[in-house]
């Protein structure tokens, strides 16, 4: 089957459990081939439970989905196949090694038993998990064993990924290992990526465009320049040397927008013309003398599109 | 280039990693071995004159008595696959496997996988310690090998209970708990007194109509009597039939566990 152009659509995807409310509501996603989709949303937002319909683990109550072309309930043994994925859970068996996970996963995935061996291998180099390969799993750290997940998902060579919050409790330095992989995944080898998280800023690195969920619904969903860009303009917040300057600083940068006056006399602006209005406002401030300690420009975050979006902050949102 | 895997290829696959898991975890093989040696060796010694009771089978409890750690290992043997099992379901490894083209039936055989190495085991220890305490086998060499078949039809009888329990409870919490009731099973069969010789009506009773006293009974006439076919018979016969009934019902529960659209 040539390879589709929408990798995976959704369309008006419910799940429902006995005892709760919609895990997820209704949403519809078109991810292309060959992106990296960001799913973003705090716990319980309904992410998971979207990967488990996408991946065939959980039926869906109603709503239609395909996932490599193939429907995922008429055909979920072809979407299987296409697709590789490591869950939210990396589920290993400590008594295994490493080796041992990668040979039965390929035996399962039926690829050849000549060509197990080298694939197990090209696998654990890839993942940086070579020393440690036949070492029981038991023994591994967090981040080793998120790569051994992420190589196990990769061992039949899926099309489409699906990584469900891949970094969640891992050290800074294991995070950027496994972003760098995700990337050359997609850039290098053309995979799909659907990559849900709840790191603002893991979805800013890593995905081409992101859809944010928060209750079982999308809020909003675009590439994350376009994202902020829909919130609002940058601002720029200013600290005179003198704290006796605040006054003509708010007055010179009134032309802008209505100031807001901060801690230690600063004075904070939006930009309607964007960033480009940055060196006016230097040029202002060089001309009326008044000398600056700091000068800072604030991009829109993603966290104040969810903010936006829902009236609550992203961090701590799915504690409520 | 991937292709559909056989089911014998699929149940190999995983009774490796089940075999694996057992070989590599000395205390599940020891302990529950040790335990009925212990049961055997202050039964063994402390009862030894209940031999002397009107239509004891034998002048030697220690021989009477071999049969009950070979059906007491086996018991652990359920325990174990059981709690290995449910492991997988609730560490979300079942869920993994699920992902794959492995078929229901190849995860639900291939985890006896275990069980079988854990029966080898224990099987050939309880063996060993027998002959080393001086019990003779009348049935001889060719009893010794029929001894070791029936022992390990009917671990592979009790690991079937044990995986069906596991699918069915989902906790290995849950599977430590219904061991008692299994040991209850083996106290109230004809293990430790032969069913003519028990005086309590209602436990002569009760042990008649428990299938264990017909494993234990089997595996003691080879021990005891010799060929004895009757008693052969309804030991394969109740072992294959629980294996047969666990695996019957554990099919369709490893299926909704298993669950893909």
């Amino acid at each position: 089957m040539p390879e589709p152009s929408i990798a995976i659509e959704v369309q008006e995807l419910v799940r429902e459990f006995r005892k709760g409310p919609r895990a997820v509501d209704g949403i519809d996603i078109s991810v292309q081939t060959g992106e990296i989709y960001g799913f973003l949303g705090p716990n319980g937002a309904g992410k998971s439970t979207t990967v488990l319909v996408l991946t065939t683990l959980l039926p869906p109550t109603s709503g239609q989905a395909s996932v490599g072309g193939y429907d995922i309930v008429r055909q979920s043994a072809q979407v299987r196949e296409t697709i590789g994925a490591a869950l939210q859970e990396a589920a290993l068996d400590s008594i295994l090694t490493g080796r041992e996970h990668l040979m039965l996963q390929a035996t399962l995935q039926g690829i050849p038993s000549r060509e197990r061996k080298a694939r197990a291998q090209e696998l654990l180099e890839r993942v940086g998990l070579t020393e440690a390969a036949d070492r029981r799993v038991g023994g591994y750290s967090g981040g080793m064993k998120r790569r051994l997940d992420l190589a196990l998902a990769l061992i039949h060579r899926p099309r489409i990924l699906f990584l469900d919050e891949p970094t969640t409790g891992l050290d800074p330095q294991s995070r950027a290992a496994l972003w760098e992989e995700v990337s050359r995944l997609a850039r290098d080898d053309g995979i799909t990526v659907f990559l849900t998280t709840q790191y603002l800023e893991e979805a800013d690195a890593l995905a081409d465009r992101i859809g944010i969920i928060d209750r079982g619904k999308i809020v909003a969903e675009g590439t994350p320049a376009q994202l902020k860009a829909e919130i609002g303009s940058p601002s720029v917040e200013v600290a005179p040397v003198d704290e006796q300057d605040t006054g003509t600083l708010a007055e010179l940068l009134t032309r802008f927008g209505p100031p807001k006056r901060g801690a230690r006399g600063s004075v904070t602006v939006q930009l309607p013309g964007g960033e480009t209005e940055l060196a006016e406002i230097v040029r202002l401030l060089d001309q009326h003398d008044v000398h600056v300690e700091t000068l800072q420009l604030h991009q829109p975050s993603l966290d104040d599109v969810f903010l936006a979006k829902t009236g609550r902050k992203l961090e701590g949102a799915g504690a409520e | 280039m991937t292709r559909q895997t056989s089911l014998i290829e699929q149940v190999a696959a995983v009774a490796r990693r089940s075999a694996t898991g057992v070989l590599r975890q000395r205390a599940l093989i020891i302990f529950p071995m040790l335990f009925p040696l212990i049961l055997f060796a202050i039964n063994g010694t402390s009862l030894s004159r209940v031999t002397e009771l009107p239509g004891f089978p034998t002048h030697s409890y220690r021989a009477f008595l071999l049969a009950f750690p070979f059906v007491q290992g086996a018991m652990f043997v359920s325990i174990s696959t059981g709690t290995s099992l449910a492991r997988d379901v609730e560490s979300g490894f079942l869920n993994r496997l699920a992902l794959t083209p492995l078929r229901s039936e190849a995860m639900l055989f291939g985890q006896l996988g275990g069980a079988f190495v854990l029966g080898c085991v224990q099987a050939i220890v309880y063996l060993l310690v027998g002959l080393a305490t001086g019990v003779t086998f009348v049935s001889g060499v060719g009893g010794v090998l029929v001894l070791l078949t029936l022992s390990l039809t009917i671990s592979f009888a009790f690991a079937s209970l044990g995986g069906l329990l596991a699918l069915r409870l989902g906790t290995g919490e849950a599977i430590q708990g219904i061991f008692p009731l299994l040991f209850v099973t083996l106290f109230l069969s004809s293990a430790t007194l032969p069913r003519n010789v028990i005086g309590t009506a209602w436990f002569r009773e009760v042990a008649t109509y428990n299938p264990v006293s017909y494993m234990v009974e089997g595996l003691r006439s080879l021990v005891i009597q010799g060929w004895n076919a009757q008693a052969l018979e309804l030991a394969f016969g109740l072992s294959l039939a629980l294996a047969a009934v666990s695996l019957a019902l554990a099919r369709p529960a490893m299926r909704s566990r298993l669950a893909r659209t």
